[in-house]
């Protein structure tokens, strides 16, 4: 029919997703070539270049975005305008810091994942590969494979390169949530859920998606949005196929009701990787669910409100109620994550300038927070009592993610407990931390907008949260540690699979509290500080001074058509 | 010429606003340093510990000493320049930026707040070098030192402040370093209580600073010295003038223990002895009368907070002439006089400008005479094992000469003998008393009675002090010990302060009043008074005060030096039991203030527990059930996972296709 034209691509505006892909390739012919000795350090530093590649070149950009408003690429496939630099810059920062955490190695020399990911918890190959010092070096390549695509995902002008980008950033993530290195049965369970529920919603997006095209006759969100503003017979057609669309990004964001996933696969993945995707993965989606909101379905915001409202009111009900029963550490800091995905959905329903700006920031400081708080939680280790009884000398465990294990870490760790209270302050949206900050801009953009209700909510909410918070603060400063002199059990050194126990729901997981186990905070290479230490002075500096930040991001927040 | 001065009196008087200009160099910039030396050496001396302990003392002097001498190169600047030039302004630079609120920090050099940054590091200075001795057995003395250069350079702060808010900042700091000293040694239970009184008492006053400052803020949109004091009060009503003179008032009342917030100062003298004499007696307390002078302008557009305030004076001046007649210690018998004293001083400053410089006047010759006069009392305790009941004293004069006559000169000069400096300062305050205001001659009268009747009850409790510390025949204790009394002179280092102060008794009152130099040396700040004449003539009040001041000692005389004094004291009038419990103070306080304050925060506990905490815990409760059904959902199996998805996904579809349709 049409003859092929070949599109004339710009390859100076696609330069931070190529960059950051042709690293990835690169990642996986350095796992065929290079050899074992150096491949870590070669990899690290790969992917290192990589990101600090992709935030130079969205600052390159940002100049000429900021005069034209934006370039359309690959015949409208992708669109690199404000938000869309904004939101890359933002990923490729985060994917800097949380790439610093997933590399960090304790001082023993163990990372966050398990020597031989393919090897069956508890076997002999296993334990062979632990003492070889084997270790799975594919997770650069892998962690630089779900950036790309959460680089893309934002920026996407079609629906289906949505959709590709959707999957070139979940299927490396499936991957790394089953490659933690201890309790390897909950990781693998964790993985096995994510891939099952993602591939779920996988599909009702792209049922979604054939639905819009059914009716618009176009993938393209300019002309589906032109479609929508002529009134046709099949409007439920449109109304169900948009609502399809939604949902498979809010699955993504961990919205209610589908966020059940969120919990189970926070917990289970490793704790590097959890933050890498609860920081990262948000935002990516939140981007891409910003751009169809304001670009494809604006034509339909009557219709399109009630979901986003309902969907909003239950994300920050449920994610508050239920942190406040939760004892997992891990978990806590998973349905929190879920109350701020219905903070940031209250800045969408605005559908004004000040929401898209209010979002952006607002992605920014919650991901720092979170890959500074889940960076500390790696860091806070079980460490086995001697046999002996002998307190705190046996080898370094697992992190200890039982709240009651956080218990006086004030008083034996004040730096890092106050650290971690830094960004629990944030997540509260404490005045004079960035949560404040970004809480406020979502909420006034809210109300702007004529969500107040939305707003009401959100601030109600939020005080709710903050008991939670603030009861983890008073553990950690005001708490005595819980039984730390009671009788040995005897329990000695357990192998890194020993703890993985099946995960059937909140209930099942309880670490049990070996009396002669105690807590404490591993000595790293130093990188996962580094990354901590810059999170919280991000959490401080846009707490204390955001306007410079606000309004560079508001000076390109309009969207392309 | 009766009518003549009524109608003289009758006119409206200008408000003399000073204009000020900001301080182009010279010995000037040094000013900054009076506060930063004292404050330099409360820090050494808090911050290297017990290392400091053998030479911290001398710190603490040097650091007041340093003080002084930077107060009077200023001072000698000052003198250089022209009359109408001498009120300057030294920039520190922007101290509040918040919206419609902006605010500089900077000192106000003027001869006002140079006269009290003299008096404030002069005496202190006398005060430091007696305390090295004083306390020189007390293991804390390092700490005390500390605390005595944190009060210096709070004070100097107050007084130098060119903003009601940088005046608050001294005012609180001076309010923190009495309570710290008064419960100095707060291992005594008393004492303690003694310092938490005080501080409450002052914290009652500080609200009327607070309220103030907001009312300031409301009706000048500022509360910086310039603006405020520029005596263009516009469209503000004569309601918040008043509002805000009678704020100021009670801010001076707690701190300088006027009525009715003069219940602390008795109790405070539970504080070291050189403590009683620098703040209790010579500075702090007189804080209030600085407030009230500064704020002159304020006051003159306010005519009913200056009733109010002489009022309040008069009041303060006769109660604590009362209560002095009946005390036995020593201390509370000099603190009631204080009291009384400082009355005069703000029944003064209450009577607009003929007044203002009196008052000020008064406040320096007292600062002498009454820390000269403390110090005194401090040699005795120092010479009787800290006996502080007059009635065990008697006939001292033999065995320490020294404080016998430095505290003679003292006596003289508060009785208002002539030559001696209170002569002259309380006698212009008479004169101004008995000046009528606004042409009715009432006021001179009362008030000008009033301070009548105090100079003669002032002879009186003074000369009964005197005589029966230092008169009369022995009746001395033993010591605590046991042994018997060996009365003895304090060490130089004690009596060459007292020695300086005594001379300040006899002659700075008659050197100052010479050719009216010192009201000159006031009116740039505080304009010129016109000459008023009083509703009698001046000699006649002279004659009349000094008459009842002999007819005061002369029965202090008859009563405590010639006759016997009993030990056990006697069970006396109503009036004097009355006065030795401070004519009922704290039990109204009790009744009026403490009972129903204790009573209000019974209740309020007990409605925060059962209607805040249950509801809190009613909300909490109902959470967490909520909470622990969201958990039950969260089953751990995909399938359920998958189908609450679903299910939450058709509920959606068929809510927008209904609405739709």
């Amino acid at each position: 029919m049409t003859d092929f034209v070949a599109p004339d691509v710009d390859w100076a505006a696609l330069s931070p997703v190529v960059i950051v892909l042709i690293a990835a390739v690169l990642g996986v012919l350095v796992e065929a070539f290079v050899p074992a000795r150096v491949r870590r350090t070669v990899q690290l530093a790969l992917a290192l270049v990589a990101l600090f590649g992709a935030i130079i070149a969205v600052a390159a950009l940002w100049n000429g975005v900021e005069d034209t408003g934006g370039t359309v690429v690959l015949g409208g496939s992708l669109l690199v305008d404000g938000p869309t630099l904004v939101l890359q810059g933002t990923i490729a920062l985060l994917a800097l810091l949380a790439l610093l955490i997933i590399a960090d190695r304790t001082e023993t020399g163990e990372d966050a994942f398990a020597p031989n990911a393919a090897a069956v918890p508890g076997s002999d190959y296993e334990e062979l590969a632990r003492r070889k010092g084997v270790r799975q070096t594919e997770i650069y390549p892998l962690v630089l494979f779900a950036t790309g695509g959460m680089l893309i995902f934002p920026a996407t002008g079609d629906l289906l390169t949505l959709f590709v980008a959707l999957e070139v950033l979940s299927l490396p993530l499936y991957l790394l949530t089953g490659m933690a290195r201890r309790r390897r049965l909950l990781s693998q369970e964790a993985s096995m859920k994510y891939f099952l529920l993602g591939a779920f919603s996988s599909a009702l997006l792209l049922f979604g998606i054939a639905l819009v095209y059914g009716y618009s006759g176009s993938l393209r969100y300019s002309e589906i949005a032109e479609a929508t503003q002529v009134p046709g017979g099949l409007d439920s057609l449109l109304l169900v196929g948009a609502v399809l669309i939604l949902s498979g990004l809010l699955f993504k964001v961990g919205a209610v009701p589908f966020h059940t996933w969120t919990p189970d696969v926070y917990q289970g993945a490793p704790t590097p990787i959890t933050g890498f995707m609860a920081a990262c993965t948000k935002v990516a989606a939140f981007g891409a669910l910003l751009r169809i909101v304001y670009t494809m379905l604006p034509g339909l915001a009557w219709d399109i409100d009630v979901v986003l409202w309902t969907v909003a009111i239950l994300t920050m009900v449920v994610g508050t109620v239920a942190a406040l029963v939760q004892t997992d550490m891990k978990r806590v800091l998973g349905y929190s994550s879920i109350a701020h995905a219905g903070f940031i959905l209250t800045g969408i329903i605005a559908l004004n300038e000040s929401g898209i700006t209010a979002v952006l920031f607002y992605l920014l400081v919650y991901g720092a927070a979170t890959i500074g708080a889940f960076g500390i939680v790696w860091l806070v280790r079980e460490r086995a009592g001697r046999a002996d009884g002998s307190d705190a000398s046996g080898p370094i465990l697992g992190e200890a993610t039982h709240l009651s294990q956080w218990a006086g870490l004030g008083r034996t760790h004040p730096l890092l407990a106050l650290t971690f209270g830094l960004f629990l302050l944030s997540f509260a949206g404490i005045p004079l931390t960035a949560g404040f900050a970004g809480k406020f801009s979502v909420f006034s953009a809210a109300v702007e907008g004529g969500a107040w209700p939305l707003a009401l909510i959100g601030v109600l909410a939020s005080s709710v949260a903050v008991f939670f918070y603030v009861r983890i603060i008073v553990l950690m400063f005001f708490t005595e540690p819980a039984g730390v002199d009671d009788e040995a059990t005897g329990v000695t050194a357990l192998a890194p699979s020993a703890q993985g126990f099946a995960l059937t729901g909140d209930t099942a997981v309880v670490v049990e509290t070996r009396s002669s186990v105690t807590t404490t905070v591993v000595g790293t290479e130093g990188l996962a500080v580094v990354a901590i230490a810059v999170c919280a002075v991000v959490t401080v500096a846009l707490g204390v001074f955001p306007s410079p930040v606000l309004d560079l991001i508001a000076s390109v927040a309009t969207f392309l058509p | 010429m009766h009518t003549l001065t009524t109608l003289v009196a009758s006119l409206p008087s200008e408000s003399f606003v000073p204009a000020s200009e900001t301080v182009d160099g010279g010995s000037f910039v040094l000013a900054p340093l009076l506060i930063a030396l004292p404050l330099l050496g409360a820090a050494v001396l808090l911050l290297a510990g017990r290392r400091s302990d053998r030479w911290g003392h001398w710190v603490g002097v040097l650091a007041s000493a340093a003080a002084f001498v930077v107060a009077a190169i200023v001072f000698v600047a000052m003198l250089q320049r022209p009359e109408d030039a001498r009120v300057l302004d030294v920039q520190l630079g922007t101290w509040i930026d918040a919206g419609a609120f902006q605010l500089d920090a900077g000192l106000r050099l003027d001869p006002l707040s140079l006269t009290f940054v003299l008096l404030v590091t002069f005496v202190g200075t006398l005060i430091h070098v007696y305390a090295v001795a004083y306390m020189e057995h007390d293991v804390d003395r390092r700490r005390f030192f500390a605390y005595l250069n944190l009060f210096v350079a709070a004070m100097l702060i107050l007084v130098l402040a060119d903003s009601y808010l940088l005046l608050f900042v001294g005012w609180e700091g001076v309010g923190l370093a009495s309570y710290l000293l008064i419960g100095f040694w707060n291992h005594n239970y008393d004492y303690a209580v003694a310092a938490k009184k005080a501080f409450v008492a002052n914290r009652i006053g500080d609200l009327g600073l607070i309220i103030a400052l907001g009312l300031m803020f409301a009706a000048f949109g500022a509360v910086d010295f310039g603006t405020v004091l520029s005596g263009e009060h516009g469209s503000t009503s004569q309601g918040t003038m008043t509002a805000i003179g009678l704020m100021l008032l009670l801010a001076a009342c707690g701190k300088s223990a006027q009525f009715p917030l003069q219940s602390w100062l008795g109790d405070a003298m539970a504080g070291p002895t050189p403590v009683s004499a620098l703040i209790h007696a010579a500075t702090m307390v007189t804080a209030g009368v600085y407030l009230i002078v500064r704020s002159a302008p304020l006051f003159d557009a306010a005519p009913t907070a200056q009733l109010v305030v002489v009022i309040v004076g008069a009041i303060t001046l006769l109660f604590g002439a009362i209560v002095g007649c009946a005390k036995d210690d020593i201390k509370k018998a000099l603190a009631a006089s204080t009291m009384s004293q400082i009355g005069y001083m703000i029944l003064a400053a209450g009577l607009g400008p003929v007044g203002y410089a009196f008052a000020i006047f008064h406040l320096i010759t007292h600062g002498f005479f009454k820390a000269g006069m403390f110090l005194g009392a401090g040699s005795v305790m120092h010479g009787m094992d800290d006996q502080v009941d007059m009635r065990r004293f008697g006939g001292l004069a033999r065995y320490m000469t020294i404080t016998w006559l430095t505290f003679m000169a003292g006596w003289l000069a508060i009785i208002g003998v002539p030559p001696f400096s209170g002569f002259f300062s309380k006698d212009k305050i008479i004169e101004a008393a008995f000046v009528p205001v606004d042409g009715s001659p009432w006021r001179a009268w009362v008030f000008g009675g009033v301070t009548l009747l105090g100079a003669g009850i002032t002879a009186f409790y003074m000369s009964r002090l005197f005589f029966m510390t230092f008169e009369g025949e022995r009746r001395w204790s033993t010591k605590r010990d046991g042994t018997a009394q060996h009365p003895h002179e304090s060490p130089r280092l004690m009596t060459w302060p007292m020695i300086v102060l005594a001379a300040g008794s006899i002659g700075l009152g008659f050197f100052l009043n010479l050719g009216g130099r010192f009201v000159d040396w006031l009116s740039p700040v505080l304009g010129h008074a016109e000459h008023e004449e009083p509703v009698l003539p001046i000699w006649v009040i002279t004659v009349l005060t000094l008459g009842l001041v002999i007819v005061g000692v002369v029965i202090a005389w008859r009563r405590y030096a010639v006759s016997q004094v009993p030990v056990i004291p006697p069970v006396g009038t109503e009036l004097t039991r009355a006065a030795r419990v401070d004519l009922y103070q704290d039990s109204v306080n009790d009744v009026l203030l403490v009972e129903p304050g204790q009573a209000l925060t019974r209740s309020l506990v007990y409605a925060d527990r059962t209607v805040i905490d249950g509801t809190v815990t009613g909300v909490g409760l109902s959470t967490v059930l909520l909470g622990g059904w969201a958990r039950r959902l969260q089953t751990g199996y995909v399938r359920s996972y998958a189908a609450s998805m679903l299910l939450g996904l058709v509920v959606l579809v068929v809510v927008v296709l209904v609405i739709q349709n």
